[in-house]
């Protein structure tokens, strides 16, 4: 496992997170390479069905992130979030999936360091716990004939 | 059963009804819907324990709004299910009225106020608001032996069970909630949830189901039903009733006028995973 590289995505606000990424870059912290951010307007435009296409896609974990509560450029998009999140992972997590795997947080314009500290912890965690292959592999573990 | 047939008779006589929704007898020993809309065709009506199906599924279709004023049959999860109805405008007060059976009458709730004091009055206790609110004991020890799992084993569990699935969308068709006319899995741009049931699909369509139904289900169990499989669907949607009626405020079906949880928030929704 040393040689694993985790593919992490994240779902981050244009507002906050984003922004604060930014932050991170032009502050010259270094942080781990493992994500790929996906910028969206608000935390609130993040459809649960996104997770699901990262970890079929070959995600190992899913960092989701904007706003803290209260600063929403749309004022509730991320209380709305929030509560589908609430839902969302007791779902998950009754089905089986490892929710582990994925982190939610509020990251604001102004915390550059958090994102990257953020994003050091949790590279490292998902390293620790290998590769996810539950449900990208799912499709050929079905393809068998069926009885055998 | 005859005074359901004599209700249902007087109903479209006197022209307060312009159709009837009950059961009549179906192929292979089975219930199936029935439409009546002449008088002399009341006889047809039955009622005994094979009457499973939640009937409130076609009062939201536009060929049966369209018959005009619509009478159906209905046990108490439809009579719910109306309510969850009203309270997402799908229904107009006044245009359906429930026939509630009850001890061998038959009760006109010709409003959604009307039925409301029927679930809260004469509804057996077990049925009751505020008595047995949530899942049911069966289904508790159920959801109680899943969460028992270790994560491993619930989703081996859960891929076997969905692993059965053919995307027939049965459990779709039975579901009074399951009402939008272009649903999520008809969408090919983008193509969320492949046609062709494959294991990723099968968990997709279901997660998916769960999500949309969340908060919104009553509980029927008429999609396990209809399943041909007999996947336990209704317990994916009904462990999240608990949650949403317990913290999010009032479980679905009790009230025509409710908010929907996860299309309203409170500032202090409270959490413990996000850092």
């Amino acid at each position: 496992m040393a040689d694993f590289e985790p593919k992490i995505i994240a779902f981050v606000c244009n507002w906050c997170t984003y922004a604060g990424a930014d932050l991170t870059g032009t502050s010259r912290i270094k942080y781990a390479t493992n994500v790929r951010m996906i910028r969206l307007p608000c935390t609130g435009r993040i459809d649960f069905m996104f997770l699901l296409k990262a970890f079929a896609q070959g995600a190992d974990g899913i960092m989701i992130s904007g706003c803290h509560p209260g600063d929403c450029h749309y004022t509730a998009g991320n209380f709305h979030a929030r509560r589908r999140w609430i839902v969302f992972r007791r779902l998950l997590d009754f089905v089986g999936i490892d929710t582990r795997r994925i982190r939610f947080s509020w990251v604001s314009a102004a915390e550059g360091a958090k994102w990257a500290e953020m994003v050091n912890t949790f590279a490292e965690e998902v390293r620790q716990m290998g590769p996810y292959k539950d449900i990208c592999k799912l499709d050929e573990s079905q393809l068998q004939p069926v009885g055998a | 059963m005859e005074a359901l047939r004599k209700k249902a008779r007087e109903l479209l006589e006197g022209k307060a009804a312009a159709v009837v929704i009950g059961y009549g007898e179906g192929s292979g020993g089975k219930a199936r819907a029935v439409f009546i809309r002449q008088p002399d065709k009341a006889a047809t009506l039955i009622l005994d324990d094979r009457c499973v199906q939640n009937l409130a599924v076609y009062l939201v279709k536009n060929e049966v709004k369209s018959l005009g004023k619509a009478a159906v049959v209905a046990q108490p999860s439809t009579l719910r299910t109306i309510l969850q109805l009203a309270s997402e405008n799908q229904l107009t007060d006044g245009l359906v009225m429930a026939l509630a059976v009850n001890n061998g009458q038959v009760l006109e709730l010709t409003s959604f106020h009307a039925i409301e004091e029927y679930l809260n009055t004469a509804v057996p206790p077990s049925e009751a608001p505020g008595k047995a609110r949530g899942l049911s004991a069966e289904d508790r020890a159920a959801v109680a032996k899943i969460e028992a799992m270790p994560r491993e084993q619930r989703w081996q569990f859960w891929v076997n069970e969905f692993s059965r699935c053919m995307k027939c969308y049965a459990c779709r068709a039975a579901c009074p909630m399951c009402y939008c006319t272009k649903c999520v899995i008809e969408s090919n741009q983008p193509q969320w949830i492949p046609v062709a049931p494959t294991g990723i699909g099968n968990l997709e369509w279901h997660i998916v189901r769960a999500m949309h139904l969340a908060g919104r289900c009553l509980n029927c169990g008429y999609c396990v039903e209809a399943c041909p499989v007999g996947i336990r669907l209704n317990l994916l949607t009904q462990m999240l009733t608990d949650e949403i009626g317990g913290d999010f405020g009032a479980e679905a079906g009790f009230t025509a006028k409710r908010e929907y949880a996860l299309s309203m928030f409170k500032p202090e929704d409270k959490e413990d995973f996000i850092r």
